[in-house]
């Protein structure tokens, strides 16, 4: 009787659909991803068991433990015309466009506007330790309020960059408009977080976006009920 | 695995004698290796960063007058947050310096989220049944979001009002407002503490002992 022969040597597996699957997935999660620009104050946000997401289009205070403010508004085209206008507003700063430039790539900021020159230039190491000043972050006092230049000079450049993009006003109200954003650290007192919402109220903004982390799930399932 | 099948072309006479071709295999497991490697990165390091939000109004501007005017004193209750964590207490109706008590709570399970439950359940009540209408398709989700603001902005449902000092930490009101939001309290105010709730507030901090 003739034996069932068995096939000798390794067995071969077509392995191509399954990397063609692993690059497209590699390609997918490349695309999509946002790397977090690198920011000034480590910052512990509180927890909460709200859902929604980090509007798209916003202008994001962060506050940290000190109180001091960082400043920060997406888009590098916004963020261009934002300080052209302040450069407007305050005469005797003056910038190269080089410096504007790069400003708009920086991510946030968090200086006066008379070092955000030296700041700009600098590398890490001089950016670093510009942060860690005790003096670092955005005046917001009475008398240099420069947070509230800020806020009204990107509104500014957000509208007008919203008109030369054609949405209209039903849009901006709903999804495309311009949000605000406060991060700060758990631990910040409440009166620094107050003052920052003292200068939106001034420029009646009275809706905001408290940045939380998630808390975990099953403190949230016994809520639910 | 890669394998290349070479055309063996139609075995004609003209065929010129060529170096004897099979398939040639290519070793793919390094790049594999490394795609999937990426790919595990990729997936791991999305999923982590996402900050979420908290929506929160403010109104234009608050006067302590202002809210007592609005609320009848039977709705309102008053929650007192101090510089510490431990430091939060409520009190009900309206504060009177010589009987009003202090009681002290938390944000925990079974602090502050069920004395809210307990006052505002007839509304809680209402909006499961219309989350449960919504699960079941039975209304969509404008008339839901509808029905809800009605429910919760009922003229009898209670108001909170939250009284900060300087020093109380962010977190603590995050948390506070994270409870209303729960217990679907959205009658509410954030306002500085006056002085006369500051005073009763620490001396009800000495009496329980707490760390100053």
């Amino acid at each position: 009787m003739p034996k069932v022969k068995m096939p000798k040597g390794a067995p071969s597996l077509d392995m191509t659909p399954m990397v063609d699957l692993g690059f497209l997935l590699v390609t997918f999660f490349i695309l999509t991803a946002k790397f977090r620009p690198n920011e000034p104050v480590i910052v512990d946000t509180p927890k909460s068991t709200s859902e929604l997401a980090l509007p798209e289009k916003v202008i994001l205070v962060t506050i940290d433990k000190d109180g001091r403010v960082f400043f920060d508004l997406t888009g590098k085209e916004i963020k261009k015309a934002m300080l052209m206008g302040m450069l407007e507003r305050y005469p005797n700063i003056k910038l190269s466009q080089e410096t504007v430039d790069r400003f708009a790539v920086l991510g946030t900021f968090g200086q006066p506007l008379e070092r955000l020159d030296q700041y700009v230039k600098g590398d890490e190491k001089i950016r670093a330790a510009l942060d860690k000043r005790e003096d670092a972050g955005i005046p917001l006092d009475s008398l240099n309020n420069q947070l509230g230049d800020w806020i009204q000079e990107g509104y500014e450049a957000f509208m007008v960059d919203a008109q030369n993009k054609g949405f209209t006003i039903a849009q901006l109200r709903d999804k495309e408009g311009l949000r605000y954003a406060i991060k700060a650290d758990g631990a910040t007192d409440y009166d620094k977080v107050e003052k920052v919402i003292d200068v939106f109220r001034d420029k009646n903004i009275f809706q905001f976006n408290m940045v939380t982390s998630m808390e975990s799930g099953d403190e949230v399932e016994t809520a639910a009920e | 695995m890669a394998e290349i099948i070479q055309n063996e072309g139609g075995g004609g006479k003209h065929q010129k004698k060529r170096a004897k071709k099979g398939h040639v295999h290519m070793d793919m497991t390094p790049m594999v290796d490394l795609a999937f490697l990426l790919l595990t990165f990729f997936i791991l390091a999305t999923s982590l960063s996402k900050p979420k939000t908290m929506e929160i109004i403010y109104p234009k501007e608050v006067k302590e007058d202002d809210v007592k005017t609005k609320v009848a004193d039977e709705l309102a209750t008053t929650l007192l947050i101090g510089e510490e964590d431990e430091h939060i207490f409520y009190y009900s109706g309206k504060f009177k310096p010589d009987s009003t008590v202090l009681v002290q709570t938390n944000f925990s399970k079974d602090g502050l989220r069920k004395v809210l439950l307990d006052k505002n359940q007839r509304i809680n009540d209402q909006v499961t049944i219309l989350k449960e209408k919504l699960l079941n398709k039975e209304i969509n989700d404008s008339t839901y979001a509808r029905a809800y603001g009605k429910v919760v902005n009922d003229s009898l449902a209670p108001f909170v009002i939250v009284k900060t000092i300087e020093k109380s930490k962010f977190r603590n009101v995050v948390n506070a407002i994270d409870e209303l939001n729960i217990t679907n309290v959205k009658k509410r105010a954030i306002i500085d503490m006056g002085e006369s709730e500051n005073i009763a507030m620490r001396q009800r901090i000495v009496e329980l002992g707490l760390k100053k």
